[in-house]
Formats: C-alpha cells, structure tokens, sequence
C-alpha cells in the first residue's frame, strides 16, 4: 500500500526502474546512472525486443537515437518488441519518462500528442536551458541536446493540454522553437511524461546542476501514488 | 594516384621473387602510401621521446595507452582527415570522427571524448563558410549519433588552408588494465572474422589520395570518399565491447584506410603469423566487386577479429544480438603470408611482414632552410589605439567565441563532463575512479611558419600549460603532423624541425608521444599549408569542482603568475595584433624559456589544487588584455595597471596565468617556492574592465561590450557573407 503522504526521505526500499535500451541509445546509462546510483534506486536495463517489462515500478526511455533515427526520430521504435509492453504498463496507469529521443518515441507511438520537429535553427543545440515548472512556477537549469525538440501540435491541441495543465515543463529561454515554448508535457492520466531536456545530466553539483533532480524524484513520486509532475516533490 | 615509383616497384618484385598481379600491385600501393607507411616521416618520428612509468601501450597500436591509477587505463590518439574533408566536408569530417573511435575501441575502450583541431581559409570567401559548416555537421550528425561528448578543440583561420582544410580529431577512451586488446593474429589455425557493415566500392584509393596533392580535377575524387552511418558504429561499439568480455577474442583491429588489406596484413605482421582468407565470404552491399576492389575499399565500421577456435559461436552470438554481420572469412596460418583468395582461387599472396613493415624508408633532403612566409625585420610599426585594438581582436575568427561550433556539439552526453567547450582544458572524469582526464589540443602554424622549432615548443608548452591551469598534470601526448610536399626539401626542413621542437619539449615537460599521425602533401596547385602540428596533450587531476576562467566575486585580487614577461618587437610578429589589427606577419613566434614554463605550471598547479584563487586562465592567443576580457565573461570586470602599452598588453609571450584571488598572499608564498614572479596587477569590480597605464586609462569598456563583441562575431562573419 502506498502511504498517503509521500516522503522520499522516508522510502526506504528502492524502486525498480526499467531503463529501455534501444540499439542506439546513447543516454541509458546516463539514466541508469543517475537512478541507481545518484538517487539509490534499483535501476535495471530493458532490452529492446524484450515482450515483456518484467517487475518494473516505472520505465524511463532515455535519450540517443533508437534504431539511428535517420527516417524520423522514434518513427522505427514505436514498432519494437518493448513499445507494446510499455504501452500496455502505461495504460495500466505505469509511470513512464520520455527523455530527448524517448519523448520523441512517446510522441512517435501516441502516448503523448504533436511531434517533434526539426530545430528552428536547423541545428542540433546543446546547451544548458531554464525551464518553468509550469504548476509551481519553480525555475530549473538542465542541458538540450537535440536536433529534432522543436515540439509542434495543432492549436486545438495545444490549447488543450494547456486547459488540462498537461504542459509541465515550458523554456524561459527557448532553444529550438517549440511552440508555446513547451518542453515537457503528460498524458491525460498524468502518468507518462516526455521532455527534450535532460534531468540526468543534471544531478550532480559535479555537472554544473543538481536541478534534474526534482524531475528524477517526481518519477519516483509517481510511483506511490502521486501525479507524475514535478509539482510538490522539493529538491533537497 | 600516387602509385608506386619504378623503385619501390623492384622492392616489390624483390620480396614476392615474381612479377606481382593487379591486385598484388594495388594492395603494395596503399600499403606502402605515405598515409600508411609514413614513409617520409618514420626516421624523424623515432627521434621522439615513446616512454615514461605510464605508458603501457607505445607508438604503432591503434592508440596510445597510459595507466591512470586503480588498475584504469586510457586510450587516446589523433588522427586526420583533411584530404577527404576538402572534397566533401561532411562525410569526409564524419568519417573522420568514425575512423578515430574504431582506433580506441579496437583496444577495448569505450570512447569517453573527442576534440577537434579545425583549419579554414579565411570566412570572406564562400567556398570557405561552405565547408566549415559542412565540417561541423559531420562532425556533429557522427559525433553526437554515436553518443561520445565532444568535449573541445579549436578553429583557426589562415589563407594557406584554402585548399587545404584540416581536421584533426582526437578521441580518448577509458577501461580497465585487463580490458586491453591489440590487433594480432595470433594461434595458427584461428578463425579470421569480418564484422559490421557490408564492403561496398566507396572509399577505394582513399589511403593513397590522402597522400598526393590536389589540383583542379580533385572534386572528380569524390567517390574516394567515404560515407559514414554512424548508428553502426555504435551497434559495433556495443558489440565489441561484449563481445571481448567472452573472451574469445585474441585480437581485434578496425578497418580503417586501406581496408581489409591493411587489417590483415599489420595484424599477422603484428604476431608474426600468415592471414589467410577468401574473399568471396567478405559480406558485400553490391554485386560483381573484383578481389581489387573488395581488398582497398575503405567502407566503414568495419573490423576483423581473429577468435579462439571452436569459440566462433560466443562471437557470433553477440553480433546477431546487435544485428550485424559476422563472418569467418579465413583463418591464421604459419607461414606469414597475407593469401588472399576468390572462390579459392589465389589472388594475391604476399609476406605480411615486408608489406606492412618493410615500406621504403626515405631520408628526404631537408638540408635547407625551412620556407618561411614571412620577413625576419620587422616593417615600421605604427600601433593602434588599445581599446579598438582590443575589440577587434576579440571579434576576430581566430580568437572570438566558438559557441557557434560547438553547440552543435553534444558536449554532456555520458554525465562525465566536469569542463566542456571554451576552457583552457577539457575535463572528463572516469566514474569508477577518484581520477578526471584533463585534455587540451593546440596548434598554432603562424608561429611555426616563423620557426617550426620553437612554434613547435611553444605548442606543447601551450598545452601543459592549459592542463596545469586546470590543476592537472601533464602525463602524455599525441600529435598530428600537417605538411605539405615532403618531396620539397624547404618543406621537408620544416617537418624535421617541428619534430625536433616537439621531441625536445615534450622530453622536458616529460610527455612523451604515444601515437599520433602525419598528413602530409596538404598542398593545392603547388601552394602548402604552413607547417601546422597539432599536439593532444592529456593530465590527471583528483575528481571535483573544475576550475574556470571568469572572475567569480568583486574586489578580488587581480594576479598574473609568470609576470608580465619582457615583449619586444622581433618577437611580437606573430601575435594575434599584428595579424588582426596590423595585417603584417614577421620575425619569430614568442621566447620560450622552458625552465621558467615548467616553474610557472608546477606553481599553478599547487596554487589551484590547494583552492588558493577563485579564476585562471593561462595567456595566449591576443595577450595579457584578450585573457582579461576573457576573465571578464562572467558579468565580472577588472581595474588592472599595465607598464606599458600596445606591446605589453598584447605580446604572447608564454608561461604567464591569470588569476583572481582572496588569498594573494598564499599565491605569493607558492609562486616564491618555485621561483616565479606573481604579480599583483589589480582587482575585480562590477561590470567593467578598465585597463591603465601611468594614470592614462588604455581601455575602460562595459563587460557586455566585450562579450558582445566575441559572442556572436563567428555566426555574423558566417551571416553576414550570405
């Protein structure tokens, strides 16, 4: 049973994370890295033609480039083995994080609205951004990497998952011109998250910025019982 | 095509005791290319210092190898890829990227950074904006797929690279002492297996392109360039990686230039063994490619392993689970012959150990003067003002900011990067250790167009000096030798010196050389480059906060350790003013007391590790006032007090850092010790550097002005020209 009131401090036995591994994820151990040792969890890999997810409390799609990404980024891994497991843990209310390449495939896949488009500037950008926390108003500094984060929606849907509150995350400075600046938005059910910028590189003073972590924890959060946002979990 | 001379031709009849065939021919010809052989250069190259308690793997591996503590170890190596780049920017600098990674993971570490040293014609002529642009999305679309950080490196602007552009990359990679693999073919009778992508016909000849001049028919060598997919590559990172933890694998190379031909033939040559294969089992992406075409195409991500027999299976097992080919194609045998065979049939057959290590040596003539571009005397000088001096300089292509470049860069990918892009060294930290590798490339041809020796010198005194500002201690090096015409003995003189220069200092600041590569003929219609070595210098630090350039807090102390140096004019000919603000070249690069450098980087060191100052930055390009305004990046300014002026402000004379401090009498007390000056020359304030001399103020300019004026100029000058 999940307490009602949710304490990281307080949770003592780790949490399975599944970190998906594409051919050409590049990110997974980064991922990997920043759970199981960074946060103290219990991180395991995923292969990609795995059927099956295994005993996972939440899955993370990291950042790379899946099958090489050379028709269009996640256009190829919505069809892999895993993707219909993550499918089915995420209609099971499983919480799942898209990060660079994974919020493509989410897109890619329809667990998440619109797509990612190539760079306004055509360019693939790596930088450290500010995000907004779009329901705390909380700022957080990460790093993009990324050729295609330029997130486009129609308006009705854009308009939508700002009535719901689904856009989480928004640039302050915005590097690839998304739309509406958003850089981070969750389904419906509030339980699969996908992101351009990268929270586990970013949770460690070591790496310039610790600030990932409020978007690592809220995973973790999500778990036992809260909404996957980044609202209300604090970076201590 | 450089083919073979009538001379080296009787040494082949002379080796094989017949008339040798087509095939036989063409494999000699690659085999023996300046690319391959370095035929013009090996007698020079031996002169270079190899060894110190830290090198465990040498010259001639595929990467140098240096023991960094706790049973680690790291690879690295630099290598080029100009030729290609000319005549296709983008795949010739992807592949560029993909060459130098197989180089360190063939051993069996896992890429952890790459740098790029990058030389352009001037961005006034289009042809040049066409190509830096093409050059960086390679290296970019290579690099980031695969997933390594590009971590740093350099781009300078010269008119003597407009047909001749260069990039040099440099890769290192990390592992564990007993994760060591080389490339031999050893246990007669052991399965020679082909892995990754297929063969195609790209890239033929490219080995013995890479080693002639190019002339007006060079865009028709487009199809000796090959095509890069960098996806593959990382499937066969992957691979090979697991596939070394069976152990079943006794050796391992890529095929880089030369193919098939060179893999073969150095990894027998390597064990002392005969390769035998046969090439109708060499997986092939199109139809009815002869024995000749299969043996020299440079199609890449590929590599030959040769397994423990009766162990085929654990091998094929890991690439099946990666999706790549894998395929026995021959085996090792015991009598050194390189045979190779068509559906059986004998096409080529070849002693191993002439072909790849008995390549003519050549002594080229070298007893002139190195050619030098520019006059001895200096013309009549008349300085600018300081402040407009200043500005244009720091907008200038060689010295403004590189953000353009390097954003396209994924500079933080694999969580290790504690300094990236635009620091005086790179730093990447080794998770598993307490250990970080510091890393700096520098090359600057304008110097050693003046005096390839001391250029040379003062390139890897550069470099030393940027890993101790860091707090790192240089531990070894790597260096890519560009040059044109070895043929013509003013250029030859220019590349016996530079090695001179090279092997003297880096026996001084004992940093010996574990690998590297020379490009030679970079020449266009008979016009070389400038003699333009490029050194890759590695340090080692303890893990933590890196140390970085900008001033932090007001009211600090203002130090320059190594003082203000004692300019004059002989030697200012090739500072960064007279290129930017004079437009006049002359006189000899910077005096170099390396006695005194080596002093000034172990005090810096001791001042930085011991947490004494908040700011470094070691001086070079631009001087004492392009380092303040550097310093100034953080929104923090200076009021400094020079002794002088134009000379003093913007001479490059070495062996200078500076610093900003809480504690200047702790940097006293060390810089003391070692018996170096450290000079107090002002103190930090808000927003604006103001330099004086004797009560006249020199500069007084807002921060935001000098971050404006390097920020954006490289993006502007490629705007701008449209």
């Amino acid at each position: 049973m999940p307490p009602s009131s949710f304490d990281l401090v307080n949770w003592n036995f780790p949490m399975k994370i599944g970190v998906v591994v594409f051919p050409g994820s590049n990110c997974d151990h980064d991922a990997w890295y920043a759970f199981s040792h960074t946060l103290g969890q219990q991180a395991e890999f995923i292969w990609h033609d795995s059927p099956s997810l295994g005993q996972v409390d939440a899955v993370v799609l990291p950042g790379g480039f899946a099958y090489g990404d050379y028709l269009r980024c996640g256009a190829i891994a919505k069809f892999s083995p895993v993707m219909a497991a993550v499918r089915k843990f995420a209609a099971e209310g499983g919480p799942v994080l898209g990060i660079c390449n994974g919020f493509q495939i989410l897109v890619e896949s329809g667990l998440l609205p619109g797509a990612l488009l190539k760079n306004r500037g055509l360019k693939f950008v790596c930088r450290e951004v500010t995000l907004r926390v779009e329901t705390s108003g909380q700022l957080l500094r990460m790093p993009v990497a990324h050729g295609e984060g330029c997130y486009f929606a129609e308006d009705r849907t854009l308009d939508q998952l700002e009535a719901e509150g689904r856009v989480v995350l928004r640039y302050v400075d915005n590097p690839n011109g998304s739309l509406r600046d958003i850089a981070g938005i969750c389904n419906e059910a509030r339980n699969v998250m996908g992101m351009m910028p990268h929270p586990e590189r970013a949770d460690e003073a070591l790496l310039g910025s610790t600030d990932g972590l409020v978007i690592l924890k809220s995973l973790l959060a999500s778990v036992v019982g809260q909404t996957l946002s980044p609202a209300g979990v604090s970076n201590e | 095509m450089s083919d073979l001379t009538t001379g080296e031709l009787d040494k082949v009849r002379a080796i094989l005791k017949r008339e040798p065939n087509e095939t036989e021919v063409a494999i000699f010809t690659v085999m023996w290319s300046e690319h391959c052989s370095y035929k013009s250069s090996r007698i020079h190259l031996k002169t270079l210092p190899t060894k110190s308690p830290r090198v465990l793997v040498g010259p001639g591996e595929n990467a140098g190898i240096i023991d960094i503590g706790d049973g680690w170890a790291i690879a690295f190596k630099i290598e080029s890829h100009n030729h290609p780049s000319f005549i296709e920017p983008f795949q010739g600098a992807a592949t560029g990227v993909g060459g130098i990674l197989r180089d360190i993971f063939t051993m069996g570490a896992r890429p952890i950074a790459v740098m790029d040293s990058l030389r352009f014609g001037p961005l006034d002529q289009a042809r040049n904006r066409r190509i830096l642009e093409g050059v960086v999305s390679g290296i970019s679309h290579y690099g980031n797929c695969f997933g390594v950080p590009t971590v740093g490196g350099e781009t300078i602007f010269e008119s003597c690279y407009n047909g001749n552009p260069l990039v040099n990359v440099f890769a290192l990679g990390s592992f564990k002492h007993d994760e060591i693999f080389f490339g031999r073919a050893t246990g007669i009778g052991n399965p020679v297996i082909y892995v990754g992508a297929k063969t195609g016909r790209d890239g033929i000849h490219g080995a013995s392109m890479a080693s002639s001049e190019f002339d007006e028919e060079s865009a028709g060598k487009r199809p000796n360039v090959q095509v890069g997919d960098p996806f593959m590559e990382k499937l066969l990172l992957e691979a090979c990686l697991e596939a070394m933890k069976t152990g079943a694998i006794v050796g391992i190379q890529d095929m880089g230039a030369a193919g098939l031909t060179c893999s073969t033939c150095e990894m027998g040559s390597r064990a002392g063994t005969g390769v035998e294969i046969d090439l109708a089992l060499v997986p092939q992406r199109a139809t009815g490619m002869t024995p000749y075409e299969i043996m020299l195409s440079e199609s890449q991500e590929r590599m030959l392993i040769v397994a423990d027999k009766g162990r085929e299976d654990e091998v094929f097992a890991v690439f099946k689970k990666w999706g790549l080919d894998a395929v026995t194609i021959g085996a090792v045998t015991d009598d050194g012959m390189l045979r190779v065979r068509n559906h059986g049939e004998i096409v080529a057959e070849i002693p191993n150990r002439e072909l790849a290590d008995e390549a003519p040596l050549y002594d080229r003539p070298h007893n002139v003067a190195p050619y030098r571009p520019a006059p001895m005397a200096a013309p009549p000088l008349s300085f600018k003002d300081a402040e407009p001096s200043l500005l244009a300089i720091l907008a200038s292509s060689d010295v403004c900011s590189k953000r353009w470049i390097w954003q396209q860069y994924d500079y933080t990918v694999r969580t290790n990067t504690l300094a990236g892009p635009g620091g005086d060294a790179a730093i990447v930290r080794i998770k598993e250790t307490d250990t970080s590798i510091a890393m700096s490339l520098d090359g600057n041809a304008r110097y050693c167009a003046l005096s390839p020796r001391e250029g040379a010198k003062l390139i890897v005194a550069e470099c030393c000096r940027n890993l101790s500002t860091v707090g790192a201690l240089p531990v070894a090096a790597t260096n890519n030798l560009n040059f044109g015409n070895p043929e013509r003995p003013e250029i030859m003189a220019q590349l016996v010196e530079t090695i001179a220069g090279i092997g003297e200092a880096c026996r001084f600041f004992d940093t010996p050389i574990t690998g590297g590569n020379v490009s030679l003929y970079n020449e266009t219609l008979g016009e070389a480059i400038w003699p333009s070595p490029v050194m890759g210098i590695v340090g080692l630090m303890k893990t933590g906060m890196p140390m970085t350039i900008p001033f932090k807090n007001e009211s600090r102390t203002v130090m320059l350790l190594g003082g203000f140096g004692s300019p004059d004019e002989i030697h200012f000919g090739g500072t960064q003013y007279a290129k930017v603000v004079l437009n006049k070249m002359w006189g000899l690069p910077p005096a170099l007391d390396m006695e005194y450098e080596k002093r000034v980087q172990s005090a810096i060191r001791e001042i930085v590790t011991g947490g004494h100052v908040e700011s470094a930055h070691d001086l070079s390009d631009g001087g004492l006032a392009v380092a303040l305004a550097e310093c100034c990046a953080g929104g923090i300014g200076a009021a400094v007090e020079v002794p002088g002026g134009v000379l003093e402000l913007f001479h490059e004379g070495p062996s200078r850092v500076l610093v900003s401090t809480a504690t200047p009498e702790a940097v006293e007390r060390i810089a003391t010790d070692h018996q170096v000056e450290a000079v107090r020359i002002g103190v930090t304030m808000k927003e604006k550097l103001r330099i004086d001399h004797n009560s006249v103020t020199l500069v007084d300019l807002a921060v935001s002005r000098l971050h404006e004026a390097r920020e954006n100029a490289l993006e502007n000058q490629l705007k701008t020209h449209v």
